[in-house]
């Protein structure tokens, strides 16, 4: 069991060695790194892999994570396994969509 | 036969991270049949209740996304029509050769304002549904997981989408069925049907172009729906929302990812459309019921997460 923590958070929470870092934090339902498609697919989960973790990952979409960003320790949560404690930067960011000013009037007006 | 011109969504051509993976997700859970296997490594695969021999194409690549969508002409004359119509109409346009996709005609394959390419073809070859056409049973026996009826339709995000819109109705004849406006009074999302149902595409406006949003197959009832959900969970496959209903074409829904995080629908029951209904128009302060008509407010991840 490894642990990992998000840069700037608070949030430290357990990975087993054989999961992948998102579903460690879903599975706590724990937060800090945004949920996409858990498929290595979207990016939505983007972080960056801080000082000297150590860690290998599954296959992930060059789109969202090019040679040159992947050789700085950045990767896809939902891909990533640990080999050690890991100290992540989150880098996912959620597209701008056509209703982002929307979003935030109609979760007013669902709450 | 009254239709005319583009018959139905034919097939979509999705790229996946891992084949092997992607197949057995496609063929033991979402419960598609795998008819071929191309020189490329391409698969095919179809819903049972489909008659033409293929309706899903998966190609492995480093990105998941859309590398196309087919739609079937009513006959080859058609092909000649569009594609005059394209060049016109200012659209690239290319013609595929028969058997490019294998067991499939000629196909005249054209890009669009939004970044995707499309594709129309005539002739696709029989394979049939395994029950027959004299007496047939009402489903055959050994089908596997969701056991999903069809593909059905695909939402795709891209910039321009108006453009993709526009194209769609003025040079292929679709209908415009359903319409989310944005706060200008603009289209932002539009629900397009070349035949009676209440969407063939759907198309919505987001800042990168050629996106996928999802590939969606057709069950029959909302027992079937909660069944397929029954299995995501079985097999832990990563579910986005639902069951639910969407207020827009009225479906129930429910929405997850293949391995390789492109987005998934199997739904039931929508309306019927005919060419004399007008288009329903959703608001934008209505914008959460018209997705997720119990949720009745947005959520992020169905609405940004694409590949």
């Amino acid at each position: 069991m490894y642990q990992i923590s998000i840069e700037d958070s608070d949030e430290v929470f357990d990975c087993a060695a054989d999961r992948n870092v998102l579903k460690a934090m879903e599975k706590l339902g724990r937060s800090g790194i945004p949920i996409g498609c858990r498929g290595g697919g979207c990016g939505v989960c983007r972080v960056q892999v801080l000082g000297k973790g150590q860690y290998h990952t599954g296959k992930m979409s060059r789109e969202q994570v090019p040679a040159d960003d992947e050789k700085k320790g950045i990767c896809l949560a939902c891909k990533l396994i640990p080999e050690s404690n890991l100290r992540l930067k989150v880098l996912g960011k959620w597209q701008k969509h056509f209703s982002d000013n929307r979003v935030s009037e109609n979760q007013k007006l669902g709450t | 036969m009254s239709f005319t011109g583009v018959m139905r969504p034919g097939h979509a051509a999705i790229r996946v991270l891992d084949m092997a993976e992607a197949v057995e997700y496609y063929v033991e859970r979402v419960g598609l049949i795998k008819t071929d296997e191309d020189k490329q490594g391409r698969v095919y695969l179809k819903g049972w209740d489909e008659l033409d021999c293929f309706s899903l194409v998966l190609r492995e690549a480093d990105s998941p996304g859309i590398d196309f969508m087919g739609f079937k002409v009513c006959k080859e004359s058609d092909l000649d029509d569009f594609e005059a119509k394209l060049k016109e109409y200012g659209q690239n346009v290319e013609r595929m050769p028969a058997g490019e996709l294998i067991k499939c005609g000629e196909r005249v394959r054209f890009d669009s304002p939004s970044g995707h390419t499309f594709e129309l073809y005539a002739e696709k070859e029989y394979l049939g549904d395994g029950l027959g056409r004299l007496n047939p049973n009402p489903w055959p026996e050994g089908l596997k997981g969701m056991q999903v009826h069809r593909f059905d339709h695909c939402l795709l995000y891209g910039s321009n989408a108006i453009g993709t819109v526009n194209l769609f109705r003025d040079v292929l004849g679709f209908d415009l069925t359903e319409q989310v406006l944005n706060p200008e009074g603009e289209i932002a999302a539009a629900f397009l049907s070349c035949s009676n149902k209440a969407h063939d595409i759907a198309i919505l406006e987001h800042p990168e172009p050629g996106k996928l949003h999802h590939v969606s197959f057709m069950l029959m009832t909302w027992e079937e729906v909660l069944r397929a959900a029954d299995i995501m969970s079985m097999h832990d496959i990563a579910i986005d929302i639902g069951p639910t209903r969407h207020g827009i074409t009225r479906g129930q829904t429910i929405y997850f990812f293949d391995p390789s995080g492109n987005r998934n629908e199997v739904f039931c029951g929508d309306y019927t459309w005919y060419p004399d209904r007008e288009p329903i128009t959703w608001q934008p302060e209505e914008l959460g019921k018209a997705i997720f008509y119990h949720d009745r407010k947005l959520n992020e991840n169905f609405l940004g997460v694409v590949t």
